[in-house]
């Protein structure tokens, strides 16, 4: 292990988080508030414990594949140990598993939180919420890697262990320009749905927080009614933004590029169908609930559209839903959106590779000599990523069994812990029952609360990251 | 620069490193998944597995962007066709590895109608690189033109050489030999050499010549060039056969040491001058019975490089030779560096780095018609070759009736396998490949040079 690199790339991830602090700071000056002497003081922490530990540049740059899964796996800690402090100094969140939960759901975009009444926050603390997320969504080491001069060849490990999905590529040769070129992507479309907020009659600052949590697919709402009380306009915007974030950057890149054919690959289609799909039988399901069949499209979409994406943003308190569409939306909840963007959950094209290999061993039943090879669009997937997606899928029911038998401790009902674990390990936020969306995490027990938070940084690291951390091999010599 | 890299072999990974730290968006394309996950795991460049040869793949690179293709897959057919697709595809130079001689005589011929860039034949490079090794192991550098019958030589001069107190203008009447002084270094200030100039002690002087006229010149200036007369070779492979043409370019006596009959009587019709002895030199007897204690060089060239280590050692052993040890394949440079050896020839780190050379000017000359750039004194004073390819201001007009700008010399002029070293009556012809000298950095073309 090289141990130098990852203090001195844990040094740089505190600088930067230094600098993240601008943000909230800033809005606290802007509306004046006392919070930001609060952010000042962990700026200047992180920036003091930083530039220490990067004073003197390591010898050996290079990382393998474990250094990367362990610098972004404690780079995510770090971040939320530090991130959380302000909410703890300034007493807003006066328990600090709490703000360490807030924190860490705020970076991994989850969006579930511990608080009742949002609505009392300073609006610095707000925007501190809400760019969390901006930041996770995209990946912090992704931004760093964009930014500093980072000249090692290996960076690709740290790309990989943070950027979702079974196979990660690079859409130009350099791993800087990569990032670089996904953070104009992230920016651009972040921006495009600042204006288009603002076109519909939100405040800046809503519209600027509501955009950072859609980019990142987080989900903290500012109001205590998350998106409920915003306009039929505005909620189809963020509704058709939850979707754009959802889907691989690859594919937007793809499609400056020219190449529509490519852009529009299997895995965006299925994912499109699947909307499509969940959302009609939805509308029709919940008709009742609502006035009119529009009304009910709408609210049916953005509800899709939010879990999918694994926002969890709600304009309808679907806990309430009937109970065809519960279920489906638990079941999407699993399903997340594509590889290669903001959003959590297993991904599409893990899903559409474990059901191909499912086929494939059905037909090797049928003709036991059979060769088939598993493909995406006319790509064939190597056998080393369908092995890798089968292994995931092993180490996710796993993770879910165990911190579900973990947080039954507490003696809440199944249904409650169940989407709680689902909520938190696929980023999604809301759960059902008592976790519903108009409730929060609040009530649950700090031992609790601590496995959700390794669900929701093992959730967002896709899982073998955080899982390396505890295998002792990785610490050896 | 945008660069594919088709063919992930030695070469093609350790060109795809050293492209990559000098700030190349490097693109590389094997046909095996497990080699180009290696290198893209290894260094920050994009991998495409697939058939390097066909447009889909090239496309897939981005052939469109890119500045350069490499093929250096094992296959000298496939390389060629890599590069003639390139061309069609995308609108990019192209480096072709073509390695069998067959198609190494033919390499200008294939240069110029598959309009391939450069041509890079590892052996024969290997080969040049040795036989600077031996003839001229005190120059600070050499650097070659047009496939090695130019050479640009840089040298220090001793104390008490009889070229010190010497004019320029009177070298050739005085020496009765056919160089050029290019330039003359004298403390940390450049010089182009022009008549007038008086050398003295200790300058570092750079001379235009055929081979064979330099070490004449040397002989006549009575600079103690080191060079060896007496070689023996093992190994009579095809580094071995281009190396004795080369030395014997120079003069040397050569004698090789062969094991297959066959390949002997072959080299002893390629080579009248060639002592060709038939033999295996892992047994003793024959190093010593072909006069290995007197060797003044030894170079071991066979197929085995543990082989060529030992009868390195061996040549130690018993004489004072020079050694040379061919090492292809085996990776432990640091262990072989302690076992006092002189010269270690590692044939594929020759190719990477006589590419690179190429991409590094390139990139110098992006847009330009330079054909080959040296840097003589770093950041001061470049070597240009041109080709003259139609009709321009500078052709057809005796060289001293052109209004030159100051600090451009006409090194050389090659002429259908021939060196001229020009004076004031010679002129350049459409066809001729032209070397200029010049402290005007980045010329873009021959016209460049006329005030």
């Amino acid at each position: 292990m090289n141990y130098r690199m990852i203090a001195y790339i844990l040094g740089w991830i505190l600088v930067f988080e230094s600098l993240f602090m601008a943000v909230p700071a800033v809005t606290a000056i802007f509306y004046g508030e006392s919070a930001f002497w609060y952010f000042l003081i962990t700026a200047v922490i992180c920036l003091a414990a930083g530039f220490l530990i990067i004073r003197k540049k390591p010898d050996g740059k290079q990382l393998y594949s474990r250094e990367g899964n362990v610098i972004v796996a404690l780079s995510w800690i770090l971040l939320s140990i530090f991130g959380a402090l302000p909410f703890y100094m300034s007493g807003v969140i006066p328990s600090f598993t709490d703000a360490l939960f807030e924190t860490v759901s705020g970076f991994t975009t989850t969006g579930a939180s511990i608080l009742s009444d949002v609505e009392a926050l300073p609006k610095s603390m707000l925007m501190w919420r809400s760019f969390t997320h901006w930041v996770g969504g995209m990946g912090v080491l992704v931004f760093i890697m964009a930014f500093l001069p980072l000249s090692g060849a290996n960076n690709m490990h740290i790309m990989k262990a943070e950027s979702p999905g079974p196979s990660v590529s690079k859409l130009v040769p350099r791993v800087k320009s990569t990032a670089l070129l996904l953070y104009k992507i992230y920016f651009v479309l972040t921006a495009a749905e600042f204006i288009m907020l603002l076109f519909g009659g939100m405040t800046v600052f809503d519209a600027l927080n509501t955009s950072f949590a859609t980019a990142g697919t987080g989900g903290f709402g500012i109001y205590n009614n998350s998106m409920g009380g915003f306009s039929p306009y505005l909620q189809i915007v963020v509704t058709v933004f939850m979707l754009l974030f959802s889907v691989n950057f690859n594919s937007y890149f793809l499609l400056i590029s020219g190449k529509l054919r490519d852009a529009l690959n299997t895995e965006v289609l299925v994912f499109f169908l699947i909307v499509a799909a969940v959302t009609g039988i939805i509308t029709f399901n919940v008709s009742g609930l609502f006035s009119t069949m529009g009304e009910a499209a709408r609210h049916s979409a953005f509800t899709v559209a939010s879990l999918i994406s694994t926002t969890g943003f709600s304009t309808a308190d679907f806990n309430v839903f009937p109970e065809l569409s519960r279920t489906l939306l638990v079941m999407i909840m699993f399903i997340g959106a594509c590889a290669g963007s903001t959003g959590g959950g297993i991904k599409v094209s893990r899903i559409i590779i474990l059901f191909k290999s499912m086929a494939k061993e059905l037909l090797v039943m049928v003709h036991p000599r059979q060769v088939k090879k598993i493909k995406m669009g006319s790509h064939p997937i190597d056998h080393e990523t369908v092995r890798s997606v089968n292994v995931f899928m092993v180490a996710y029911l796993m993770t879910f069994v165990i911190s579900l038998v973990l947080l039954s401790f507490d003696d809440h009902d199944l249904i409650t812990n169940f989407t709680a674990v689902t909520a938190a390990l696929n980023n999604i936020g809301p759960g059902l029952e008592l976790v519903g969306p108009t409730a929060n995490f609040g009530f649950f027990s700090t031992s609790a609360k601590l496995v959700l938070i390794f669900d929701m940084l093992a959730g967002r690291l896709e899982l073998f990251p955080m899982l390396l951390l505890f295998t002792p091999a990785t610490w050896k010599k | 620069m945008n660069i594919i890299i088709v063919g992930c072999g030695k070469v093609g990974q350790a060109l795809a490193e050293q492209l990559n730290e000098e700030d190349n968006n490097v693109t590389v394309i094997d046909v095996d998944r497990k080699t180009v996950d290696g290198v893209v795991n290894r260094c920050d460049v994009m991998g495409v597995v697939g058939n390097g040869a066909t447009r889909a793949i090239q496309q897939e690179a981005g052939i469109t962007d890119a500045d350069l293709l490499i093929a250096v897959t094992a296959s000298d057919e496939l390389n060629m066709l890599c590069c003639l697709i390139a061309k069609k595809a995308g609108n990019c130079q192209t480096i072709a590895r073509v390695r069998s001689p067959q198609y190494n005589i033919e390499a200008p011929f294939l240069k110029d109608e598959l309009g391939l860039a450069m041509v890079i034949n590892p052996e024969y490079a290997a080969a040049a690189e040795i036989a600077r090794i031996l003839r001229f192991p005190s120059a600070i550098k050499i650097d070659t033109f047009a496939k090695g019958r130019v050479e640009l030589l840089k040298f220090r001069l001793p104390e008490g050489s009889p070229l010190a107190g010497c004019a320029v203008k009177d070298i050739n009447s005085k020496f009765h030999s056919d160089v050029l002084v290019c330039t003359i270094e004298r403390g940390d200030e450049a010089f182009i050499a022009y008549g007038d100039f008086v050398f003295g002690d200790g300058d570092v002087i750079s001379i235009v010549a055929a081979p064979r006229k330099a070490n004449d010149f040397f002989r006549k200036i009575k600079y103690k060039t080191n060079s060896v007369k007496d070689v023996m070779i093992v190994g009579g492979g095809e580094i071995g056969h281009y190396l004795c043409e080369m030395l014997l370019r120079s003069g040397m006596n050569i004698k090789l040491i062969e094991k297959n009959p066959v390949r002997c009587e072959e080299l002893d019709t390629l080579m009248d001058d060639v002592t060709v002895i038939n033999g295996d030199a892992s047994d003793q007897n024959v190093l010593l019975e072909a006069g290995l204690e007197n060797a003044e060089a030894f170079v071991a060239l066979t197929n085995l490089d543990e082989e060529n280590i030992l009868l390195s050692l061996f040549a130690r052993s018993v004489g004072k030779a020079k050694l040379v040890t061919k090492i292809n394949r085996i990776d432990f440079g640091d262990v072989i560096k302690h076992l006092d050896l002189d010269s270690i020839i590692y044939p594929k780190n020759i190719t990477s780095e006589t590419i690179i050379r190429y991409v590094r000017a390139m990139k110098n000359t992006m847009g330009s018609n330079v054909e080959t750039l040296y840097n003589v004194i770093k950041g001061k004073i470049e070597a240009a070759e041109f080709i003259i390819k139609d009709d321009s201001p500078v052709v057809d007009i005796p060289l001293m009736e052109m209004k030159f700008k100051e600090g451009v010399l006409v090194a050389a002029i090659l002429r259908d396998r021939k060196v001229i070293i020009p004076h004031g009556q010679d002129s350049i012809r459409v066809g001729d490949a032209v070397v200029i000298v010049s402290n005007h950095l980045a010329l873009h073309d021959i016209t460049d040079i006329l005030v």
